[in-house]
């Protein structure tokens, strides 16, 4: 029976896990997306330069692929709670319901009717009044991620509710404590803005594609593209990593189990602390080695002061013990997958300091004085796989953040265990399982694909395309 | 009224809009397999639900977001009883939502036929299991005291929930047709028209044979009779309005029948419901509205909420529609999708 259970649990996580970074894949790409068009077509809007109204469409192409795969994995999201995770719905339904709903009522419809008129009123409207459509989604994206971060938040960090005595499931007690958490506003600015980031490294890399395509009438396009994706790859890289930087000050104070597992700390360490480029993990007796370390750096990235000393995994253990023990037993283990989030967080950052370098270099050889881009074949090359980078920055951002919450899935109230459907067996969940794997297989690929033959097609295809596009319809229509 | 009542109130609310909305967005596609005969009617189908699928499906997504806030312990039992249910559910609705943006993307005869099928396919599979779902809920289910269903094969798979499945699907179409009827100009509407014609006498005798066996399988007619034949007289009679509006040639009058058809659907098991949320064939186990509800604190936010944002939703929503009021010639002006 207890095999059994258990892996009702780990299938369901599994579950949430993949359909959760597959959703999450998405939709930081399109936020972005959505809010670098909306740039795109502003300046279309004021300037009047023909190019980024190309840029706008071109890439409005690439958000709108993006969005349907984000919506449509998004519903999985709702249905989950309730569907594999029933006693956690019912013992959150008072806290967590409600940010759910506002996401709906003020985020989903400005998003999903706005769009609906954007894609298909560029004929209609002047451009100004064009482009404010495309920012009604974006802000509508945008209001979207506060809301569903609001609820993450909550099992991050309770905040402005108390137990019921006689139903002992959450009850709010301050809803402006639960939009006030602060945890929410830092993770906010950090996921909105690696958003941002991701977009524009993939705007970068498509138009180095392009340009090694070598086409002369769309070299000013991709040119202009790059410019744009390169300059807003290497700032929102910064912002990004300053608001992680934010972000982390507030994990050392309401989650240090989360923190000390992502720098591999595992006793407590010396004042002023060392920074601990790469060890080895011993998961099983708790302990590393084999560190390469940087004295004193930790106190400065922990505190932003030369001196401080970290708590380690062993006594955090201790203290998370003495006080939940009496609630949840001395069986309960406090331990957060060590190297999944000393690892992640490494890939995450590593990531984020090659985007800025990619960028940089980028803009050097682009340099308007001086542009030698296309002479320097391996850049675009380089630009063109890194791609890429920013997918696995996410995903390993999203991994810290949710692993780093073991074994609760309401931080110190209630416990993943706890939270599953009592009514989920082991073939639906495994049923269910394959069906998303495969479905979710066949929508990334048929996305990536799409995005690259739109890309193949480059930005002027259609205009030639709707001249020759009467005949297949005409065979269609007359041959049979 | 309690709060906790209203938001029943309000989830009803949503669910019927949402019916009323997505009904005809799911016939028209079915449509796109029988009423058009080539890809340039097939696409012009689509474009004409193209800029507003979106903004339609996001009223479900209200509705299971209301629920979740509102009535957790209902949410709660409801999607973990169905779980294979809604799986398929959202399968449909993933398949159909990628469809309209990879159906313009595909290139070859192939690749244009595999999203107009899953298009299809989509547009059949949630109504129909949507409906069986709602359909076998009302009939009520073996639960436990902690409020787990555990519905077996023949509580979820019969007579009543799949005559419900079926009315859901054709009542869903019949409303499609009646939008294209408005959307459309030239013989597809013509068409629309007259297929129709065909499916409302089939839709009146499934409403009947529905109504039967909502009076034999249910205990809505013995806990709310007056109410709940009241209900299923509007159910018919708007289908005769729609009917009426098919003859007359009239298609504003057809597309109001239909989709009112629709939402009193749901108007009929919520009555039907009330004061419970989900019945159990041990009736001590029944959930009750009181019992499923969030605390007064919540209910009132949300209750605040509600009000400020939902008529702001409704007048942009409303508006989205204004915009696209041009009939779509499909060998002339539609075919940007």
């Amino acid at each position: 029976m207890l095999t059994l259970g258990l892996s009702i649990v780990s299938l369901a996580r599994f579950q949430f896990a993949m359909t959760t970074v597959f959703h999450f894949f998405f939709v930081p790409f399109s936020i972005g997306m959505g809010f670098l068009v909306a740039i795109m077509e502003t300046i279309y809007a004021v300037k009047k330069d023909k190019v980024y109204l190309d840029m706008a469409k071109f890439w409005g192409k690439i958000f709108l692929l993006s969005f349907a795969v984000g919506i449509v994995t998004g519903i999985i999201q709702e249905f989950q709670f309730g569907m594999n995770w029933s006693e956690y719905s019912r013992f959150m339904g008072d806290v967590f319901g409600a940010p759910l709903a506002i996401e709906a009522l003020l985020a989903f419809f400005i998003e999903s009717v706005f769009i609906g008129i954007w894609m298909f009123t560029w004929d209609r409207f002047k451009p100004g009044v064009h482009a404010f459509m495309i920012w009604m989604t974006s802000i509508g994206t945008m209001l979207s991620a506060i809301w569903i971060l609001a609820a993450n938040s909550f099992m991050q960090h309770p905040t402005g509710f108390k137990i019921n005595n006689v139903t002992h499931r959450i009850q709010l007690t301050d809803f402006g404590a639960v939009v006030r958490n602060p945890q929410l506003w830092k993770v906010f600015p950090h996921v909105i803005l690696a958003a941002f980031m991701t977009a524009a490294v993939v705007i970068a890399g498509m138009s180095a594609w392009g340009l090694l395509r070598k086409k002369k009438d769309e070299n000013h396009f991709f040119k202009t593209s790059l410019r744009f994706g390169l300059w807003a790859s290497l700032i929102f890289a910064l912002l990004s990593a300053g608001a992680g930087d934010l972000q982390t000050q507030q994990i050392i104070k309401d989650q240090p189990m989360k923190f000390a597992a992502t720098e591999g700390i595992y006793e407590d360490t010396k004042d002023p602390a060392p920074w601990t480029i790469v060890e080895l993990i011993d998961a099983k007796d708790h302990k590393a080695s084999g560190k390469i370390e940087v004295p004193g750096v930790l106190s400065i990235l922990a505190y932003h002061k030369l001196s401080g000393s970290v708590k380690g995994m062993n006594s955090i253990n201790k203290e998370l013990h003495a006080k939940y023990d009496k609630k949840f037993g001395k069986d309960m283990n406090y331990f957060v997958p060590p190297k999944t989030l000393f690892w992640s967080f490494r890939v995450m950052t590593g990531i984020d300091a090659l985007v800025m370098l990619i960028a940089l270099v980028g803009l050097i050889f682009s340099r308007k004085k001086k542009d030698t881009i296309e002479n320097h074949k391996w850049m675009l090359v380089v630009l063109g796989i890194a791609i890429w980078l920013p997918f696995i920055g996410n995903s390993a951002g999203w991994f810290i953040t949710e692993f780093g919450r073991y074994p609760w899935i309401v931080y110190g109230l209630f416990t993943i265990a706890q939270a599953v459907s009592p009514t989920s067996t082991v073939a639906s969940l495994l049923f269910s399982n394959i069906v998303y794997f495969l479905l979710f297989t066949l929508l990334g690929g048929v996305m990536v694909w799409y995005c690259r033959q739109t890309l193949h097609h480059g930005p002027y295809y259609e205009e030639v395309d709707s001249k020759q596009n009467v005949d297949p319809f005409a065979r269609e229509a007359f041959g049979k | 009224m309690t709060l906790s009542t209203l938001w029943f109130i309000i989830i009803g609310l949503l669910f019927s809009i949402f019916l009323f909305l997505e009904g005809f967005d799911f016939g028209v596609g079915m449509s796109t397999r029988f009423l058009a005969k080539d890809e340039q009617e097939r696409a012009a189908l689509m474009s004409t639900i193209g800029p507003h699928w979106d903004g339609n499906e996001t009223w479900l997504v209200t509705a299971g977001g209301a629920m979740f806030a509102s009535l957790p312990l209902w949410y709660a039992t409801l999607f973990s009883g169905y779980y294979i249910l809604f799986l398929l559910v959202l399968v449909g609705l993933i398949l159909r939502g990628v469809s309209f943006e990879f159906h313009k993307h595909a290139e070859t005869r192939t690749g244009k036929n595999l999203w107009m099928w899953a298009f299809f396919a989509g547009s059949i599979i949630p109504p129909f299991f949507l409906c069986m779902i709602l359909l076998s809920m009302v009939q009520g289910v073996p639960i436990n005291a902690n409020g787990d269903a555990f519905p077996k094969f023949f509580d979820v798979v019969n007579l009543l929930s799949v005559v419900g499945g079926v009315a859901g699907v054709l009542l869903s179409l019949v409303h499609g047709l009646n939008f294209i009827r408005l959307r459309i100009e030239g013989p597809l509407r013509e068409r629309a028209r007259k297929l129709n014609q065909i499916l409302y006498p089939i839709l009146f005798l499934g409403e009947v044979v529905f109504a039967v066996l909502v009076f034999l399988q249910t205990d809505f007619f013995t806990k709310r009779f007056g109410t709940s034949l009241f209900i299923t007289a509007l159910i018919v009679l708007f289908s005769l309005l729609g009917y009426y509006g098919v003859l007359k040639d009239r298609e504003g009058w057809s597309f109001v029948g239909s989709g009112l058809s629709l939402s009193m659907v749901i108007v009929l098991l919520f009555n039907g419901l009330f004061p419970r949320v989900m019945i159990a064939t041990n009736p001590a186990h029944s959930i009750l509205i009181k019992n499923a509800a969030n605390s007064q604190y919540t209910l009132t936010i949300m209750t605040i909420v509600a009000c400020i944002l939902v008529p702001i939703v409704a007048i942009y929503f409303i508006w989205s529609y204004s915009l696209f009021t041009k009939r779509i010639n499909p060998r002339e002006n539609a075919v940007k999708y």
